[in-house]
């Protein structure tokens, strides 16, 4: 393996299989924590850090723990791994940044039960990549998470001050945008094979 | 399986311990939002006994009629959680007022200056009593103790200097 | 001599219709038949009224005292009978009323007594002091109380003074009229300003459509025995903006949320030089000024007014009202604002009356949906982005708003000016604005409020506590009493021990109280009470021996 798969990884997950426009996976911190850029950020710090070890230690268990007899217990083994670093990165940040905790608020813990959390090292797992492929792996689709969170609070702030039609104000306008995004995104298709 | 949980348990508790959090200013933080009247009018006995029920989950954030929606929807915000509309048992909101004595009628009894939160009257026993309007907060707790009924509550009129500009109506042009 | 200048972000050219009203001199406006005295005519706390109705009052004589720091005084334009202290529709965008002193002049403008000021041989802060009760305060619109500007502070020293004849929002043509008419009595005031400022340079910056001006504001100028350098700046709105003079000046910008004595400029409008003249040099209080009377009159010019004059009284000096006028403007068409009535009393604001007709002042078209051209952040002469300022303001973002240095906004409206969509963004800004003070304000209350309850809780349980000591001490003496004689009891003994420490701290207290309202009384009185006090001493010592036994 050289450098430039590594980078393909990245790039692919960032922008080409994005995992929120191109997957559908994570949605709901996706419409839950895009009302302010701040809360986004953070989210989007939160989740990177999560996904980037949930990816490798999941490798490591799927590798060296469960082997080829135990598949069945992949998932449960993975779920199990993401809630205990996800209890750890909630402490960690409510040791460290209270007003982050408290703008996370339900969404923190909830990062457990995200898809895309658990959804990336099963991915991993299925395209059977190496250890440090897994790592690409996992903080490219959390970078690519982070920024299509953030480009969208950005853009639900600025519907604040939209004169949206009655109808459509609120949760509606925003999945419309939402789907505006994820056909821009398509134009990056191809972009990696 | 069962030694993974046993070391993320190991681990969770260590963290747990390592990264104690003290206090949670969460209280003062809803004490911040809340309007000081000191009412009572959400069912505890002023503003911060509110805050901390809120805090430990013992009261809706919808029960401050002063603090109005704009308080409902920060609260909301402060603890992620819905917005709800006030609770109309707790009364409606209302324009900001000031009690005023009608110096006329007071007998002097002290018994609204024992029930200020905020000991915005002044006055002694058999002496006149009278408010200090900037510092009164409206809640309107000295209206009933007053046994002859001289205390009215008048709302703050707008003057030059609390006058605001208001939020520009524009039409849009009918194509 | 010329002078580097600099630019400054943004600005428009407005038409200027300011020949308007400079073909004819400064007016001398008679003495109306009623004068209406605003106690709030300047920034910061209102005047207090100190004369009572039906007072008789002189010309220049004190009616309203300065409250407060950021307030100065009110005084009576002319000789006359106070008929009213009461609300009175008020020179302000809301039309509500507002305090005000009426006067009835008695027609013989008698003057108070007054002389000019020694302020070479007088203490700053009390000069300071007699500028604050003579009323001066900024002409140029913001009417800022004069005498905190004219405090060098800590620094003892404003090394710039610059004198703002820039002018630049269309029609108004006072300050030019002023500076040709009165130029050598604007550079005495600007003596004064730079004898308690300490500046090293005297600059004065008039816009290049006034060349009249300048060459009286020159002539003046050679005559003066300290140096001032007439500048002639580019017209170019809002150059007259103090910000924005000084950068056009001195290249120097004032930091965000920041005063011009920080960039080491003081900043004063030509009237302000002039009224600060009359008052040191003259011992005259601030009770006229300049109004510039045009639009849609007859006969457009410039009148020395008093202060408190009626508007309708005012506008009827350029003849006969037109049938076409739609409104009145005090200010130009780009800063001033609408008045509701035409019954409001000229202020120390009022630099121009603009009368309203359709023809001259077309209703804006309606406003149409914001397309992003940002050609407002192009105009903008705060260097400011009014799209995102309009977008959260609309929003009552008020946050982000005030992130986007909401109140670095000068309200010029240059960004309304050029907006394609004819947004008024303006009144989105200065709605947030008001919307920000109001919350500011709602939160102090609630911090006096939760200041105050917290002290009253912890006044309650500090009484009851207080109490409760005093029921414990009564209940441990009743005791102590009930048994007298159980020394070896080690328990009583403790306790015992502990009144006499009590006993003697209330001693000690009362030893400490000395004779109380003795201020006002004969010596043999004196005399007495300090025999009386000795006695006490000495009963109580020969009590503290007798307990030590």
């Amino acid at each position: 393996m050289d450098i430039q798969s590594y980078i393909l990884i990245l790039i692919g997950t960032v922008f080409v299989n994005n995992i929120i426009m191109a997957k559908i996976l994570g949605l709901c911190p996706f419409m839950g924590v895009s009302k302010s850029l701040e809360t986004a950020i953070g989210m989007g710090a939160a989740t990177t850090f999560v996904l980037t070890l949930a990816s490798g230690s999941s490798y490591l268990i799927n590798q060296y723990l469960l082997g080829t007899d135990l598949t069945y217990l992949r998932t449960l083994s993975f779920i199990v791994v993401i809630a205990g670093i996800v209890g750890f990165t909630e402490m960690f940040v409510r040791k460290t940044s209270p007003v982050l905790f408290r703008v996370l608020g339900i969404y923190l813990p909830l990062i457990t039960t995200n898809c895309a959390v658990l959804g990336i090292p099963l991915l991993n797992v299925q395209a059977q990549h190496n250890f440090i492929q897994s790592l690409f792996f996992g903080f490219g689709g959390a970078v690519g998470f982070s920024m299509v969170l953030v480009l969208f609070a950005g853009l639900r702030e600025r519907l604040e001050g939209a004169d949206v039609p009655a109808v459509f104000r609120g949760t509606s306008i925003a999945m419309i945008t939402a789907g505006l995004m994820s056909l821009a995104f398509m134009g990056f298709a191809g972009l990696v094979k | 399986m069962s030694g993974l949980a046993v070391f993320l348990g190991a681990a969770l508790g260590f963290a747990a311990v390592r990264f104690k959090v003290q206090e949670d200013p969460i209280v003062e933080q809803i004490d911040a939002i809340l309007p000081q009247t000191q009412c009572g009018q959400c069912g505890f006995p002023g503003c911060k006994p509110y805050a901390t029920a809120i805090a430990n989950g013992d009261a809706e954030i919808n029960q401050c009629p002063p603090g109005g929606e704009d308080g409902i929807h920060k609260l909301a915000e402060l603890l992620g959680v819905e917005f709800k509309p006030l609770n109309a048992e707790h009364g409606e909101p209302k324009p900001k007022s000031v009690a005023v004595i009608d110096e006329t009628t007071c007998i002097g009894c002290t018994l609204c200056i024992q029930a200020c939160p905020v000991d915005a009257i002044l006055g002694a026993a058999k002496q006149m009593h009278t408010i200090i309007a900037q510092e009164c907060t409206g809640c309107e707790l000295c209206i009933a103790p007053c046994p002859v009924d001289c205390i009215s509550m008048v709302p703050i009129a707008e003057d030059v200097a609390t006058w605001k500009w208001k939020y520009p109506v524009v039409k849009l042009k009918v194509a | 001599m010329t002078r580097q200048l600099y630019e400054f972000n943004g600005g428009v050219h407005p038409e200027e219709h300011k020949h308007a009203s400079t073909s004819r001199p400064i007016g001398i406006a008679p003495l109306p038949r009623i004068l209406i005295v605003s106690l709030r005519q300047h920034i910061g706390q209102p005047a207090k009224p100190i004369v009572a109705v039906g007072e008789q009052v002189l010309k220049g004589q004190m009616i309203g005292q300065a409250e407060g720091y950021v307030s100065v005084a009110v005084h009576a334009p002319t000789s006359g009978t106070v008929t009213a202290i009461a609300g009175h529709a008020a020179a302000h965008p809301s039309g509500l009323t507002d305090l005000c002193i009426t006067i009835a002049p008695d027609g013989a403008d008698r003057w108070i007594e007054h002389s000019a000021l020694d302020y070479r041989n007088m203490d700053p802060s009390h000069l300071r002091n007699q500028l604050r009760d003579l009323g001066i305060a900024g002409l140029g619109g913001a009417v800022f109380p004069s005498f905190i500007k004219l405090n060098p502070g800590a620094t003892q020293k404003v090394p710039t003074l610059v004198l703002n004849g820039g002018e630049c929002e269309p029609w108004i043509t006072c300050d030019d009229m002023l500076m040709r008419e009165r130029a050598a009595e604007i550079l005495a005031g600007a003596a004064v300003m730079r004898y308690m400022l300490h500046s090293d340079e005297v600059l004065v910056g008039i816009e290049d459509n006034k060349p009249e001006a300048i060459a009286a504001m020159q002539a003046a100028a050679s005559q003066c025995d300290f140096p001032v350098e007439v500048v002639t700046v580019p017209t170019l709105y809002p150059g007259g903006g103090a910000k924005q003079l000084i950068k056009t000046l001195t290249g120097k910008e004032v930091p965000s949320g920041g005063r011009s004595t920080d960039v080491g400029v003081a900043t004063f409008n030509v009237g302000t030089a002039y009224a600060l003249h009359r008052a040191v040099n003259h011992g005259e209080p601030l009770i006229s000024r300049i109004v510039t009377v045009t639009g849609n009159v007859h006969r457009p010019q410039n009148f020395e007014v008093l202060i408190g004059t009626p508007l309708a009284e005012l506008v009827r000096l350029t003849g006969a009202t037109r049938d076409d006028t739609s409104g009145y403007v005090m200010g130009g068409p780009m800063m001033g604002f609408d008045l509701i009535s035409t019954d409001v009393p000229m202020v120390k604001a009022t630099n121009c009356i603009l009368v309203k007709s359709l023809a001259l002042f077309p209703p804006p078209p309606p406003a149409m949906p914001c397309i992003r051209c940002t050609r407002c952040a192009q105009a903008c002469p705060a260097d400011l982005q009014p799209q995102e300022l309009y977008w959260f303001a609309r929003a009552k973002n008020f946050g982000k708003t005030q992130e986007y240095h909401l109140f670095d906004c000068i309200e010029c409206g240059c960004c309304s000016y050029v907006c394609p969509s004819h947004i008024p963004l303006v009144q989105y800004y200065r709605y947030a604005k008001s919307e920000i003070w109001a919350k500011e304000k709602d939160k102090k209350a609630a911090d006096l409020a939760r200041e105050r309850h917290e002290f009253r809780q912890l006044r309650i349980e500090r009484e009851q506590q207080e109490r409760a000591a005093k029921l414990a001490l009564k209940a441990s003496a009743k005791l102590a009493e009930a048994s007298p004689e159980s020394p070896d009891d080690a328990a009583n003994a403790a306790k015992k021990a502990a009144i006499q420490a009590a006993l003697e701290r209330a001693k000690e207290k009362k030893e400490g109280v000395t004779p109380r309202n003795i201020e006002n009384l004969p010596p043999e009185k004196l005399q007495e009470i300090a025999e009386i006090e000795a006695r006490r001493a000495k009963i109580r010592a020969m009590a503290k021996d007798a307990v030590e036994k």
